[in-house]
């Protein structure tokens, strides 16, 4: 068999692999962030980083759903900007692959506190979390549901951090293209297709909502078709790189996403489907495909059914 | 959802719930015990005889202490069993439990005398900080290890710490096996490691999800994740897990020292 280069970019940033642990699965710490690493991961992203310490929510923060799929009200749990910059800072110590930061605020102006704070850490691109859907209680709609909202996050953002920036945008709207565009004017680096979808399940036999949150996201092998579509939809809107993300579990469905357009892909669910080996046993998968079908590189990959598609 | 079939009080506060379902665990694995309406936490497993299965609470937070006025025929949520469990292993083996950590060495107790080969001795050190929270003394009894208490106040058994009676048996041990405290838990492993005998040893650490995908139980420096990778590791893997008596996590990720 011939060797295939597995490698791919995401601005800028080189990844030995497309894979790339998405934020909110074991990668709290350091040391988590390091081990998704050392089973495989081109790259890591930690869980979101607010400028105050939280608990999150009370348990149960997640429940698993037959076929590969799950809930998660986590709440944010996380334990401050500063505590955060330091575990970065860490984890860029014990690697060297990259190591991505994610922050999350309430307000415009702390989005920008906190990208100034993490900076910090030094890490070698930060996503922007404005799409989680499992705090609306106590914060409103996601900022990226908004156009206006979301460009003036990633203004401020921008403004506070010299590092590439990656805007994470919620599947829970009515058109991502619109989104996606008001982030690229405003400076986004980066886009990633999609955050989790608003989803609920209740226990029937005491008709009570499983999560505490009662709502949370929706994540898993049910949610990729949709990650599928937005990644289609936003690589014709805008000309950032996307990493995509939304139910990949297997080798096949991260060729998916490549060729719906995502320059690469994250991995969140899979972990609990396939365990913490899933990135070593993906980008086999990957590999397998890419000697089978005759490609060389991944960025042969990246946008292919557009391609296709304009042949048509 | 399972209904309690069976409620026993062990001492003022804590309580055992008997469940009539099968759960087939292993000692050293625990279950997500969820109260809808309360909260959700991760419990250890006491017993298991493949038709029923126990857990032991003490009332200790508001979780812990709610679950003390469940009724029998009340339902409560179950997951599990979840995480890894202890190995049997050696002909000569000493299981040390401290307060909780008395329910899973009592439930390997019983796997070991009903194990098709069962090991010739069996040491079951429990140690309290007095009599009264003494746990499973009976059932041990009844199954017939070797009994050894130490209490902190000398009410019963020796005055001391399991490690003292550890001491009086170690160098003929092939096995140590112990729950409890984590700064017992490393005193223990010390000990066991001073005289160069194997040991497992639960680890406990904050627990959300306890499938491995909140991060919130991962250790340094390894990473591993004490519902997936844990809460049982052998002498080797804690040897890596630098935090071990040191210091663990709370729900926002902080660190805090013993």
């Amino acid at each position: 068999m011939k060797n295939v280069n597995l490698s791919t970019s995401l601005v800028g940033v080189k990844l030995r692999n497309p894979l790339v642990l998405a934020s909110g699965i074991v990668d709290t710490t350091a040391s988590a962030l390091v081990y998704a690493l050392n089973n495989g991961a081109g790259a890591v992203i930690i869980k979101s980083i607010s400028p105050e310490p939280r608990t999150g929510h009370k348990e149960p923060i997640l429940h698993a759903i037959q076929g590969g799929s799950m809930i998660n009200a986590v709440g944010l749990s996380n334990p401050g900007m500063e505590l955060g910059a330091e575990e970065i800072k860490l984890a860029k110590s014990r690697t060297k692959e990259p190591i991505i930061a994610n922050i999350v605020a309430f307000t415009v102006k702390d989005f920008g506190v906190c990208a100034k704070t993490i900076t910090k850490g030094n890490p070698d691109l930060i996503e922007v979390n404005m799409s989680c859907p499992n705090v609306d209680d106590e914060h409103g709609k996601p900022f990226a549901c908004d156009p206006e909202l979301a460009a003036q996050v990633t203004k401020e953002v921008k403004a506070n951090t010299n590092i590439p920036i990656i805007v994470k945008l919620s599947p829970n709207v009515a058109n991502i293209a619109v989104i996606a565009k008001a982030v690229e004017a405003a400076g986004a680096d980066a886009i990633t297709c999609i955050n989790t979808i608003g989803g609920m399940v209740i226990e029937t036999k005491t008709a009570t909502p499983i999560i505490s949150n009662k709502v949370g996201g929706l994540s898993g092998a049910a949610i990729k078709p949709v990650a599928v579509k937005a990644i289609y939809e936003c690589y014709k809107a805008v000309n950032i790189p996307i990493l995509g993300t939304g139910g990949v579990t297997t080798g096949n469905d991260a060729i998916e996403q490549l060729m719906a357009g995502a320059v690469a892909v994250g991995i969140g669910t899979a972990v609990y489907t396939r365990g913490i080996q899933v990135f070593d046993k993906i980008n086999k998968e990957i590999e397998e495909f890419m000697q089978e079908n005759n490609y060389n590189s991944i960025s042969e990959l990246v946008g292919l059914a557009h391609k296709k598609e304009n042949k048509q | 959802m399972l209904k309690v079939a069976q409620i026993k009080e062990e001492y003022p506060g804590t309580k055992s719930f008997f469940f009539n379902h099968t759960l087939n665990s292993q000692p050293g694995q625990f279950v997500m015990i969820w109260l809808p309406g309360l909260g959700e936490k991760p419990m250890s497993i006491a017993a298991d005889n493949g038709n029923q299965f126990q857990i032991t609470i003490s009332g200790v937070g508001p979780f812990s202490k709610a679950i003390q006025n469940i009724k029998e025929q009340d339902t409560i949520g179950i997951r599990g069993p979840l995480g890894t469990h202890f190995n049997l292993k050696g002909e000569t083996i000493a299981l040390v439990g401290g307060g909780y950590g008395a329910g899973p060495m009592a439930f390997l107790a019983e796997k070991a005398v009903f194990a098709n080969h069962k090991p010739q001795n069996i040491h079951y050190i429990l140690g309290a900080r007095t009599k009264e929270l003494l746990l499973f003394e009976q059932r041990m009894k009844t199954i017939g290890v070797n009994i050894h208490i130490t209490t902190d106040d000398g009410s019963q058994g020796k005055q001391g710490r399991v490690t003292d009676a550890l001491k009086e048996m170690i160098e003929e041990v092939d096995m140590i096996y112990c729950v409890g405290p984590e700064m017992m838990e490393r005193a223990v492993f010390d000990l066991a490691q001073q005289h160069n005998k194997p040991c497992e040893i639960s680890i406990e650490r904050y627990m959300k999800c306890g499938i491995g995908i909140c991060g919130s139980c991962c250790v340094d420096p390894t990473g591993w994740r004490m519902c997936k990778e844990g809460p049982v590791l052998n002498q080797d893997q804690i040897k890596k897990v630098a935090e071990f008596g040191k210091y663990h996590r709370d729900a926002t990720g902080k660190k805090h020292p013993f």
